[in-house]
């Protein structure tokens, strides 16, 4: 699974933090950082991650 | 025995219901009937970024998830009618769609002011062309620009108005505080602050009269007699629920459509609502039923609704656990943003800040009986950081309802 993060649209709101934690981080900063390419037993939990983007920044390519 | 569950309503919450229905498991058609022309789309840009022009209105379209590809969508049509007991609905020309199970998902409207006076110059923000119309008349020279409501989305459409170059921006609200009642005075006096900083005027205390002008509006008349010279006047003065076709089946819509703890509309396993159209219990605070008007509900809805249908519709899944969601918003305002977690409106009079300070980055704990029931952050991304380290224990904590011992 494939997961990439539109950065200009990303305003770290951290609502894919809680969704998928082992996918999505807020660094010390509070800036998103992510794993790009997580395993697919996660997939669940990122769909959820892409539902909860208040800007709809996050999508799965297959 | 697939059968055909319509959902009457195409925006996120009937977007959500949809993808639902298909993760829980529900094989048969799934018909989604929306009154707007467009597929599903991200309203809280219309406020904001798309209002200012920084966002294309296309970009703001929702991708279904690819399991719920063969939703039919039936755009630009409205139902007009629903007969529950006969698993009916009716739709705008007359056409009858049966079905098996129904979501209600018909969202709310704006309230609009009955006011005398033109009608011309008056505006919303809801819809798509709503915030295209807005966002031309925003950006004319010279434009006086009164907002009636110093609500969430009064505010942010000030704050827009004034990062596009709007020298005249007013709010009215018969409240004395902007957002004074989902985040207390605290906050409300720090945001007011802020605004002013800006050049924002207030006018509050006191609620609109009548408009002024010949064919289109030129003025606002206070209560309390003044005139505010105004060429675009922004009525964000709350909602009304579209669930006119929903009446005369014996249901409550006293305010949204009534549901119990599993989203069931009626006492009908059938019929289910989601978003910010149902009043439902939050078994996380008390049995109270509750519209909610947060951009997180109508997907938390519409997971449990889905759980709920299909477990009626099929028995494939098992009956879900009273709906608890944990609230969440956010406002963003200038550069500051306001974010909270839980339920803030139920521990106003019980405000404490517990980081930071209400002139830079604050942090703000509400309290009912002495615990903590929300958190709001205001300021920049360390702040909103700071409210969400507060969520698991918002999380971990039992049911305002629960007796001890028991789970919820």
């Amino acid at each position: 699974m494939k997961v990439v993060v539109d950065m200009n649209k990303c305003q770290d709101h951290g609502q894919c933090v809680f969704a998928a934690p082992e996918v999505f981080q807020l660094d010390e900063g509070a800036h998103l950082v992510f794993v790009g390419e997580p395993d697919d037993s996660l997939r669940e939990q990122v769909e959820d991650a892409a539902d909860v983007c208040p800007l709809q920044a996050i999508a799965i390519e297959d | 025995m697939p059968g055909r569950i319509v959902i009457a309503g195409a925006s996120l919450g009937g977007l959500r219901a949809a993808e639902h229905l298909r993760a829980a498991g529900w094989k048969g058609r799934i018909t989604v009937v929306g009154d707007e022309p467009h597929m599903p789309y991200n309203r809280p840009p219309l406020s904001k970024e798309a209002l200012a022009g920084k966002t294309s209105f296309e970009s703001l379209a929702f991708r279904p998830r690819a399991a719920a590809a063969d939703v039919e969508w039936r755009l630009g049509t409205a139902v007009t009618r629903a007969r529950p007991a006969g698993r009916l609905v009716e739709l705008e020309g007359g056409e009858r769609l049966p079905f098996d199970g129904l979501v209600v998902a018909t969202g709310t409207r704006p309230r609009r002011l009955r006011c005398e006076g033109p009608v011309v110059g008056r505006y919303t923000v809801r819809t798509l062309s709503d915030a295209e119309e807005l966002s031309a008349a925003l950006t004319r020279p010279g434009v006086r620009v009164v907002v009636v409501g110093a609500g969430f989305i009064g505010c942010e459409v000030a704050a827009t108005a004034i990062g596009l170059g709007v020298t005249e921006v007013t709010v009215v609200d018969p409240e004395p505080l902007p957002m004074l009642r989902p985040l207390g005075e605290l906050l409300a006096r720090a945001l007011r602050e802020r605004h002013e900083a800006r050049g924002v005027r207030f006018a509050l205390g006191q609620g609109v009269a009548a408009y002024s002008g010949e064919d289109r509006v030129t003025g606002v008349v206070l209560t309390g007699g003044a005139v505010l010279p105004a060429d675009v006047v922004v009525e964000a003065v709350g909602t009304v629920s579209n669930t006119e076709w929903l009446e005369g089946n014996g249901l409550d819509l006293s305010d949204g459509v009534l549901c119990d703890s599993a989203l069931r509309v009626g006492g009908l396993p059938y019929v289910v609502a989601v978003g910010d159209v149902a009043r439902f219990p939050n078994a996380r605070y008390d049995d109270v039923p509750r519209r909610v008007e947060h951009w997180s509900i109508p997907g938390d809805t519409a997971r449990h609704a889905a759980r709920t249908l299909v477990a009626a519709l099929t028995g494939a899944a098992p009956v879900p656990a009273p709906f608890a969601p944990l609230p969440s918003f956010w406002s963003d305002q200038y550069e500051y943003r306001v974010q909270s977690f839980g339920a803030p409106v139920l521990g106003t009079a019980d405000a404490r800040v517990l980081d930071g300070d209400p002139a830079g980055d604050v942090l703000v704990g509400y309290h009912s009986g002495g615990r903590l029931v929300g958190v709001v952050a205001l300021g920049g991304p360390s702040a909103a950081a700071a409210a969400a380290r507060h969520r698991a224990e918002l999380l971990r904590q039992p049911a305002l309802t629960a007796q001890p011992g028991e789970e919820t």
